[in-house]
């Protein structure tokens, strides 16, 4: 059943940012390339480029976040775009106010884009649905759904890392379920064509569905980290343990925590990878979070550089060979 | 009065009837056949030729939202819309607010559908006082009041005890209770069928287990208790499995579907259509399928609009902050139509899933167009193509995922008791 993919336009172009599935390689080797051409702006004197000189690009959170809209922010500032933080608590769109009124109210400020996050799973897809057709919308993470931005910057990092991903083996472990940057992980890593994903963690984090995503699950660690390149580490929310979903965090740990001797077991050249903010102790030791196979930091400065190139590409600028994206 | 309908192929599962003939009506029952009763004079002639007359549609599941949310419809606006969809016969779940817990809501709710007059209103009586599944209401007395049935809606009944309880003191007095098999813990928070397309969307599950495992705890009531229980809308496949065992078993139990179950799965739910927002959850193809088988083999006696009316808000959020259900009366007949159409049924064993089938859950004398029984009568022109549009629903709620598809056959006439429900606007016969 071939549906309408919402987030392009007649030509083919990304016109909205919500999630990388349905997305074809080129169009994410392109959002790649461009944030490559951006790295160098941050070693500039000058950080700040104009191709968004008179753009308003609004950040919409009703969820808190402080890492995911500061870089955000920053991006669309070394933009050069004016840029506004509207923080909303859940609570206040149920004390009246629809989420579509709000909509409407920011329109009539004249703004050109949309950075949502939202605790419901589609959010994105429902703003994107109801704006001006001039508006672009960014998901900056929807409920369980997606984080696409996330997951480009984490390509970004592996490819910076490792070169090519044809032949790479990828672990994901943890939360799965409840992860809507694994799920946008997942599709980019097989949209770019990954030889393996796994994902590791219990079955109350992995349900057995997860293998139609294209992923191999595995239970244990130490047979699901043999011999790969990158492992991707997931928070692990605390409310999970109030739940009956995992009996502690120290079992936790002991199980799916990220130590020494776990990592041991990966490639040796294998680089850690962990969205943040992290739960030393919990899914990761401290000794391999700082350790030299660590690339955390790294994460979020790439974040920066892929949210430019998001954003400019959604405002129309063209990087390379976009033009063949639609083919 | 006295009303002839004349030339339609009349079509009567419950009487085995499938030919061409005049229906004479007198005194709101069917008075003859065929041939005119002796000195038989019309006050009234309706043409049905080329048309199919069958018994009024009796839908087992309808909210009306009065008393309560009459910003989402009302007993005026939801019964004319199932009028004009065919219906004469229609049961409205306790969930009203306030609940059907007292014979006032019960007769509140009668009274206001005499004075519409458009379709026979059955209320379902509160299972449990206020629907918390601690104490048992007063079931002889509401069934006094004109309570059909007994059921706790949606609304869970966690202690077994309680629920045992219920059942015992139903089968006491011959009452059917209506469950809706939910695990309230297993469904907790979710708002999609737990599989790969709910996995994909980020949305909440609701296991198929949420669905059996009530199912098992009430049969296993059943056979302990004797009561006649009646599933509603069920949405599983393993769901009509233990169903069809426990019929070959001699237990008293039969079910329902909503016909939208026949019709659309998770797949629909790809882009997150809040249309398609329903409870118990749009299921895989899998479970569509032996749906359809379970309507065919006859496990599943009855289909059922499950209609549930709107206001626009409540439809216009992120999925899972929207609510669930489908503004449905008028496709109830449509939508069953299409199954004879797929090659699933004959097109009298549809008719029987929509009138004699769900008379005989009630027990009711209706559902048939024998002689000296109810002239409730649907008229529909097979041939008319048509498709349903905002502005063409009759029903308050727009929220149907049905809108823009194109349907064969249409209501041209109801009538509830000889008397005209609905007629089609210049249905140019």
């Amino acid at each position: 059943m071939k549906r309408h993919n919402i987030q392009l336009n007649e030509a083919g172009e990304l016109h909205h940012f919500l999630d990388v599935e349905g997305l074809k390689r080129e169009l994410l080797v392109n959002i790649l390339d461009a944030a490559e051409s951006f790295t160098s702006v941050k070693a500039q004197q000058v950080k700040k480029v104009p191709l968004l000189r008179g753009k308003a690009i609004v950040n919409l959170f009703f969820e808190p976040s402080t890492r995911t809209r500061n870089t955000f922010e920053l991006a669309a500032k070394r933009l050069s775009a004016d840029t506004l933080n509207v923080n909303i608590s859940t609570s206040a769109t149920s004390k009246g106010e629809t989420l579509l009124d709000m909509l409407n109210n920011l329109e009539a400020m004249h703004c050109d884009m949309f950075v949502v996050r939202h605790a419901q799973s589609g959010a994105a897809h429902f703003i994107a649905q109801h704006v001006a057709p001039h508006i672009s919308v960014i998901n900056a993470g929807d409920g369980s759904h997606a984080h696409p931005t996330q997951a480009m910057l984490d390509m970004f990092t592996i490819r910076r890392h490792k070169g090519a991903f044809a032949d790479l083996k990828v672990a994901i472990v943890g939360d799965i379920l409840h992860s809507r940057v694994a799920r946008s992980q997942i599709h980019a890593l097989t949209t770019l064509g990954v030889t393996e994903v796994r994902v590791i963690g219990p079955k109350t984090l992995i349900p057995d569905d997860t293998a139609s995503l294209g992923v191999h699950i595995y239970h244990d660690i130490w047979e699901g980290l043999r011999d790969v390149d990158v492992v991707i580490m997931l928070r692990l929310q605390k409310e999970r343990m109030s739940g009956a979903l995992l009996p502690s965090e120290h079992e936790y740990f002991k199980l799916y925590g990220l130590s020494p001797e776990k990592l041991a077991i990966a490639k040796p050249d294998a680089i850690v990878m962990h969205p943040g903010p992290i739960n030393r102790g919990v899914e990761i030791s401290s000794e391999v979070a700082d350790g030299p196979q660590s690339v955390i930091l790294e994460q979020v400065s790439n974040g920066i550089a892929v949210r430019m190139a998001v954003m400019s590409i959604l405002m129309g600028q063209t990087f390379g060979k976009e033009k063949g994206a639609s083919e | 009065m006295k009303i002839l309908i004349k030339g339609g192929r009349i079509i009567d599962p419950a009487n085995k009837l499938d030919a061409q003939h005049d229906l004479f009506i007198d005194k709101g029952l069917i008075a003859a056949i065929g041939q005119a009763p002796d000195g038989f004079s019309a006050d009234q002639v309706i043409d049905a030729s080329g048309q199919i007359v069958i018994p009024g549609l009796i839908d087992l599941q309808a909210r009306l939202r009065e008393p309560g949310q009459e910003h989402k419809g009302t007993i005026e606006s939801e019964t004319r819309a199932a009028a004009s969809g065919g219906i004469t016969t229609l049961c409205c779940p306790p969930d009203t607010i306030p609940i059907i817990d007292t014979p006032a809501v019960a007769k509140l709710i009668l009274e206001r559908a005499k004075q519409t007059n458009r379709v026979h209103v059955l209320p379902i009586g509160a299972l449990t006082t206020g629907l918390k599944g601690e104490h048992l209401s007063e079931m002889h007395t509401l069934h006094e009041a004109g309570c059909i049935a007994f059921s706790n809606s949606d609304a869970p009944i966690s202690n077994t005890l309680v629920l045992r309880r219920a059942m015992e003191y139903a089968a006491s007095h011959g009452l059917t209770l209506f469950m809706h098999a939910n695990d309230k813990w297993l469904a907790q928070g979710g708002v999609a069928h737990e599989g790969p397309v709910g996995l994909r969307l980020g949305l909440a599950g609701i296991p198929e287990s949420a669905e059996t495992v009530e199912v098992a705890r009430i049969l296993a009531l059943v056979e302990q208790t004797g009561a006649r229980v009646h599933f509603g809308q069920l949405s599983t496949g393993r769901a009509v499995e233990m169903l069809q065992r426990a019929r070959q078993r001699g237990l008293p139990v039969s079910a329902d579907v909503a016909v939208h179950q026949l019709h659309l799965t998770e797949m629909d739910l790809l882009d997150y259509n809040s249309y398609c927002h329903v409870l118990p959850p749009l299921r895989s193809q899998r479970d569509r399928d032996a749906l359809r088988s379970g309507l065919k083999d006859g496990t599943i006696i009855a289909i059922c609009s499950d209609h549930q009316p709107h206001d626009v808000d409540a439809k216009q959020a992120p999925f899972a902050d929207t609510e669930a259900g489908i503004s449905a009366v008028e496709t109830l007949l449509p939508l069953t139509l299409r199954l004879v159409d797929d090659g699933l049924l004959e097109l009298s064993e549809a008719i029987a899933k929509l009138s004699h089938g769900p008379a005989k859950i009630l027990g009711l004398n209706a559902g048939h167009l024998g002689l000296d029984g109810r002239a409730d009568v649907c008229i529909f022109d097979p041939d008319t193509h048509w498709s349903l549009q905002e502005d063409n629903m009759q029903s308050q709620g727009k929220n149907s995922p049905f809108l823009a598809w194109d349907f064969k056959g249409q209501v041209t006439h109801t009538l509830r008791a000889g008397r005209l429900s609905y007629q089609k606007p210049e249905s140019g016969r």
